[in-house]
């Protein structure tokens, strides 16, 4: 394991310098937020945040994503023909990542890489990515991680994880990708045991911040066509405006859609993240609608998260706490009171 | 603004205990410090939910369409202006509605705040008259509400209900010599180049999680044309060409019925200030028509009428 | 890697209109390299994506059966944009097919068993595959008594008729046609709904599965049918329908519950639905 500490200039040379061996991704400040960019033709990394507004996921899943490509040119051999579209899985690196969209990560791979069918874009471009975790010092007071799973300072799905220890970063690596990365840095001196102490008292004094709390012990054993008919979901569901801003920011929200867009007689299969709050999403061919009633579809994105996922994969709730639909959510609709309603039913 | 509270709250209790109406429709207070949640009171024992202060940003009419009850619900200057065009539009019917006027003293921006504390995350706003105070860990600042209204509500020229059945209080002063197209005029003096240029940049951070079409009460096709596949108006990826199809056509489709509530912004989840483009169509249809939306309930909007007298060539 | 998003590239070998109201059309394919057929190993009860350059993919049952060999066929009723394209497509045009997806019925648990078929409307497809795998020489003797209960709205809807004719000849299978109505002097089978034919027709139990296909409103009135008759809700099977994109449980779209429709299912047994929310 190597541990590393750098002050911050030398910490924003190294990044530019890892960009010889990696596509390096990094928080910027854009407007009122930070989100993650790749780090070329002077963008700046920014590592003064409490979370970026959309999480990484886009960076392993982007929000469209050409699948196939094809002519329609019947004059050509293959008109007609889906074919695999080249793509780049080079070495990537996610610099600045929080823990809680690093945990998310894990829980969505059982998604996108089970036994029976393995995604290859989302697996190559994982399998490319080394991530170095961004400890949290100050979590936002909608942030609930330590209940599920996650916490500020958490190591889970992380290959290295960095500590903002005010005039310096202390890095630490993880695992071999982590320590893979931190070697092929020139600059930063070996960590003492006063800085190290320093992070420690820092990651258990920011546990202690987090000031939201869920409960979900009752989850698994409750009874799925019970929880389906509680009465909560229509005082829950009443303000909902069926948007995709929780989907679209949630790390561990994954469902897609699939489009072919034509350009002439070229063409291209495209995947777009969607979302279980429009209506479209379940509307079948023939006019039929299971989920046609707003209702139906606060309960199912519910569900899906602390209970369905819950049940499928024993692998707790699919949500890492970050906080981000409480803050976001247009008309308040508050996850953390939906965990007490159901864990309590 | 407590006044404002104990009133509806009192209204509403009576609304429902005398069955006036089924159901009464306001706000929550939210449980992020600048938002509320909108919320829906059957039983009179609850109508202490009920709540008013200045982040009620979300246009409660959104909830009106195609409810066949009687419902209580309250209603500032725009949403007032909502309800009428609701009514107009054959989204609901006059006689089923028991507006509780609010005379409205503008919403403060929650994100012209976050801006003004640097971004530090903000845990608590109280409300004293004209100002109001916000803190969170370590710090603590007061500002005047004046300074930290939404853009639309600081131009705002019908602040007090247009259309109501009773009010919680006695109607403010409407603002007077503002001129509300000032950004307006300064996008029409751009060449086409530059407009090209602001727009794109302006929505370059869209996600298309249609909050702001969903935030809209006049946003209420059972089919919007982005969701339409057959035939398929526009594409569903992230293309910058597809993001701004949808802005624009749903501006248009707004054209002389947008009453400049500011959901659409308040709600966006990356901030595009995207009142750029419905701004400028309410600025045509009243140099135009002379038209403001929902002002009056015995005129058809000017996109919807057919007039013999029209200056135009073509309807002859 | 293998890409299991990738179809398999087909040419439309023939085209066959089922119904007078020309809305339904079997499409055989043949698949363009051999080896992609061998791939393509399916069991009835199974589905594929259809998947068109520039208009999209759609879910369909698997009309054929594995015991046909050398094509796979569809059955394709005409409803959105991908289907109404296809309809318009013609013999020798290239295309694709990506499956065999979901799983399929219960062939095992069946063996030794009598087995009732019942069908309604154009949802006969992957039962027209049943019953073409069950009687096959190679697997008859592996089933007793098969009965097979199938309706449609008129004898112009019905899918597959000169099968059904055949079928109706063959004394190894027990063939109850039915229509909901005709004016045709000539009928010479049943008129009525699918869940009357059932009572009338289905005389036990005993031993025996029920795979049921058809439009919720047949499913909902033959269910009770054959719980009366004494079904237990273990051996009623059944397919459902639902929207789909991947087909292969990743994009989240087809839930019911913990299940994916096209991943755990489209086969589910009625004790199965039971446990799962009333959401399809």
């Amino acid at each position: 394991m190597l541990e590393k500490s750098f002050t911050k200039e030398e910490w924003t040379e190294a990044l530019k310098e890892l960009q010889s061996a990696y596509k390096v991704f990094v928080p910027v400040k854009e407007g009122d937020f930070h989100n993650f960019r790749p780090l070329k033709n002077g963008a700046k990394p920014s590592f003064d945040f409490q979370n970026t507004r959309l999480s990484a996921k886009s960076i392993i899943f982007p929000q469209s994503e050409r699948m196939f490509e094809y002519s329609l040119d019947d004059s050509k051999e293959d008109a007609h023909i889906i074919k695999e579209t080249p793509k780049d899985f080079s070495t990537q690196a996610i610099v600045g990542i929080r823990p809680c969209d690093a945990l998310a990560f894990q829980l969505v791979r059982i998604n996108f890489d089970n036994p029976q069918y393995r995604d290859p874009w989302w697996i190559q471009r994982m399998n490319a990515t080394t991530i170095v975790g961004f400890g949290c010092n100050e979590p936002c007071a909608s942030c609930f991680c330590t209940s599920v799973g996650s916490g500020p300072f958490c190591e889970k799905g992380l290959d290295a994880l960095m500590v903002d220890l005010g005039d310096r970063f202390l890095v630490k690596s993880l695992t071999t990708k982590g320590e893979a990365l931190l070697g092929a840095l020139k600059s930063g001196k070996k960590a003492d045991g006063t800085v190290l102490k320093q992070a420690q008292e820092l990651a258990k004094g920011s546990e202690k911040k987090i000031s939201s709390t869920v409960p979900t012990d009752r989850l698994k054993d409750k009874v799925v066509n019970e929880l389906f008919s509680a009465h909560f979901w229509e005082r829950i569901s009443f303000a909902c405006i069926n948007c995709g801003t929780c989907t679209y920011l949630c790390p561990t929200c994954w469902c897609f859609d699939i489009q072919d867009e034509t350009c002439g007689k070229e063409g291209d299969r495209i995947r777009n993240w969607d979302a279980c709050m429009f209506p479209i999403f379940t509307l079948h061919g023939s006019g039929h609608n299971p989920r046609d009633k707003k209702l139906q579809r606060v309960r199912q994105r519910f569900m899906h998260k602390l209970k369905y996922y819950v049940d499928k994969y024993e692998n707790g709730v699919a949500c890492v706490g970050c906080g981000r639909c409480v803050q976001f959510c247009p008309v308040n609709i508050d996850i953390r009171e939906v965990f007490g309603l159901m864990n309590g039913y | 603004m407590f006044e404002y509270t104990r009133k509806i709250r009192e209204i509403a209790r009576k609304l429902l205990e005398k069955g006036t109406v089924d159901v009464f429709i306001g706000y929550r207070k939210g449980t992020v410090a600048m938002m509320n949640e909108p919320v829906l009171i059957k039983d009179p024992a609850e109508v202490d939910f009920l709540h008013w202060d200045s982040h009620c940003g979300l246009n409660l009419c959104n909830y009106l369409t195609g409810r066949t009850d009687r419902i209580g619900l309250v209603a500032n200057g725009c949403n007032s202006r909502n309800i009428v065009t609701h009514i107009i539009e054959n989204q609901i019917k006059r006689e089923q509605l028991y507006i509780v006027g609010i005379p409205c003293r503008g919403i403060i921006d929650h994100r012209a705040v976050k801006r003004a504390v640097g971004n530090r995350e903000i845990l608590e706003v109280g409300e004293e008259g004209e100002s109001f105070t916000v803190s969170g860990k370590g710090f603590q600042e007061v500002f005047q509400k004046k300074d930290f209204l939404r853009t639309n509500c600081a131009v705002c020229v019908h602040r007090n209900p247009v259309e109501y059945d009773e009010m919680v209080a006695d109607p403010v002063p409407e603002l007077e010599g503002v001129n509300p197209f000032k950004d307006v005029e300064g996008i029409e003096k751009k060449s086409a180049d530059e407009k090209r240029q602001f727009f794109t940049q302006l929505i370059a951070s869209c996600i298309r999680c249609y909050a702001c079409r969903n935030a809209c009460p006049l946003c209420y096709c059972p089919t919007c044309f982005v969701d339409e596949s057959r035939p398929q108006w526009v594409g569903k990826s992230i293309d910058p060409v597809d993001t701004m199809t949808f802005h624009f056509l749903r501006a248009y489709h707004c054209a002389g019925r947008c009453t400049d509530c500011g959901a659409c912004e308040r709600v966006c989840p990356v901030g595009i200030p995207m009142r750029q483009f419905t701004k400028k169509l309410n600025k045509d249809v009243f140099e135009y028509f002379g038209w403001e939306a929902g002002v009056r309930a015995d005129q058809r909007p000017p996109l919807d009428v057919y007039r013999v007298d029209d200056y135009n060539e073509f309807v002859k | 890697m293998h890409n299991p998003y990738l179809p398999y590239p087909v040419r439309i070998d023939q085209i066959t209109t089922e119904t007078e109201d020309r809305n339904l059309k079997t499409f055989r394919f043949v698949f363009l390299d051999p080896e992609d057929e061998k791939k393509f190993s399916y069991i009835p009860g199974q589905f594929a994506e259809l998947s068109i350059a520039g208009k999209g993919e759609i879910p369909i049952g698997i009309a054929s059966s594995p015991t046909e060999g050398g094509v796979v066929t569809f059955t394709v009723n005409k409803v959105g944009q991908v289907t109404n394209y296809l309809h318009n497509m013609k013999e020798g045009e290239v295309m694709g097919i990506r499956g065999p997806l979901g799983n399929w019925y219960p062939w095992e648990e069946m063996e030794g068993k009598n087995v009732v078929i019942i069908g309604g409307g154009f949802a006969f497809t992957t039962l027209r595959s049943s019953i073409v795998y069950m009687i096959h020489p190679d697997n008859r003797p592996r089933f007793k008594d098969i009965t097979v209960v199938y309706g449609a709205r008129n004898p112009g809807m019905l899918l597959y008729k000169d099968e059904l004719a055949a079928w109706e000849q063959r004394d190894d299978i027990n063939m109850h046609i039915t229509v909901d109505a005709t004016d045709d002097p000539n009928w010479k089978y049943n008129v009525g709904f699918v869940p009357t034919v059932t009572e009338q027709k289905i005389k036990s139990a005993d031993d025996a599965f029920a795979i049921v296909c058809g439009p919720p409103i047949m499913i909902k009135f033959t269910q009770p049918v054959l719980e009366k008759l004494g079904f237990p809700a273990e051996k009623i099977i059944l397919s459902l329908e639902m929207r789909m994109k991947c087909g292969i449980g990743i994009c989240g779209r087809c839930n019911i519950g913990d299940q994916y429709v096209c991943k755990d299912g489209p086969v589910f047994s009625l004790a199965q639905l039971k446990r799962m929310p009333p959401e399809y």
